[in-house]
């Protein structure tokens, strides 16, 4: 096993990443820059939170046109995992791998904070450690993190079984007001996610939470 | 040549900010104003093409890059100077 943190001028949860995959969990594990095209030989790609492009125009939507995102796609489209975390999940948002669109949060202020998830889909590679209902504390920090959809979309990423991680049914639960409360979602063959809270900073207890890590070893089958 | 173009939300779509926006308005007093809507605009220039072309490249920026297909529209009108 192989991880590739892909780094954007601008990502800053590059490290954190690969803190967890080289320290933690003793996984082989690469920063591949932006501008590489070629990201075959990996078995699993990480793109991590940040503010690529100093979110110019929308985040991600420039970050998306990098030269390495070719190649992230193609891969993609293969089967292999790609996780993307905050700006990571703008990114493939961007990109068409994942539907919907990231708006500025409900309140339009910069959230930084912990938040609850619940696990909705515990049958994927990336929750299959996890149990439905199962709740997970770990940080958010964005500004644009409002998960929208038109109404087939929405209807497809329920149906579809895309929703992997919802903000709880609190009255704080949702705090950038997304439809449906959607934290996290997958594609239609369930091997892509995009996600905006942190796993990778709840990783070990030292930080307050190690919810985050059984996403991580979900993936990696060590669970 | 210019091409000068607007990008804003489709509607429908929620504008966080322009509420914000709207509800500063009203607190200083600036009042019967049904929404305020944001969005952005962008200027292009050109050199030795024509009307046509510019036009062409204007839409084919907004298609690709400028403009969210989900949750934008955009318009754009190319001026001589």
């Amino acid at each position: 096993m192989k991880a590739a943190v892909i780094v954007f001028p601008g990502s800053n949860c590059d490290h954190d990443a690969y803190h967890v995959f080289r320290h933690i969990l003793d996984v082989s594990v690469d920063f591949v820059w932006h501008k590489e095209k070629e990201v075959g030989k990996y078995d699993l790609i990480l793109i991590p939170g940040g503010f690529s492009y100093g979110d110019y125009l929308r985040t991600g939507a420039i970050a998306r046109f990098s030269p390495v995102m070719e190649s992230v796609i193609v891969e993609a489209k293969k089967g292999k995992p790609v996780f993307g975390i905050c700006n990571g999940f703008q990114i493939l948002i961007e990109s068409g791998l994942l539907p919907g669109s990231l708006i500025i949060n409900e309140h339009v202020r910069f959230l930084s904070q912990n938040v609850t998830l619940e696990v909705e889909n515990s049958d994927s590679m990336y929750t299959k450690s996890l149990m439905k209902g199962q709740k997970l504390t770990m940080p958010i920090a964005h500004k644009q993190g409002n998960f929208i959809a038109d109404e087939e979309t929405l209807n497809q990423i329920e149906g579809e079984g895309q929703v992997a991680f919802r903000y709880t049914d609190s009255e704080d639960g949702n705090p950038n007001g997304s439809m449906n409360r959607i934290a996290g979602i997958l594609n239609n063959d369930k091997n892509v996610l995009g996600m905006m809270p942190h796993p990778e900073r709840a990783a070990e207890s030292l930080l307050g939470s190690q919810d985050g890590l059984q996403i991580f070893t979900s993936i990696l089958g060590t669970a | 040549m210019k091409a000068k173009i607007y990008i804003s939300y489709k509607e429908g779509i929620l504008d966080p900010q322009g509420q914000t926006v709207n509800h500063a308005l009203d607190s200083i007093g600036i009042k019967k104003i049904h929404s305020v809507r944001m969005g952005k605009y962008i200027e292009m220039e050109f050199n030795g093409i024509s009307k046509d072309k510019a036009g062409e490249i204007a839409d084919e920026s907004c298609r690709k890059l400028l403009a969210n297909p989900n949750t934008e529209t955009y318009s754009f009108e190319i001026v001589e100077e």
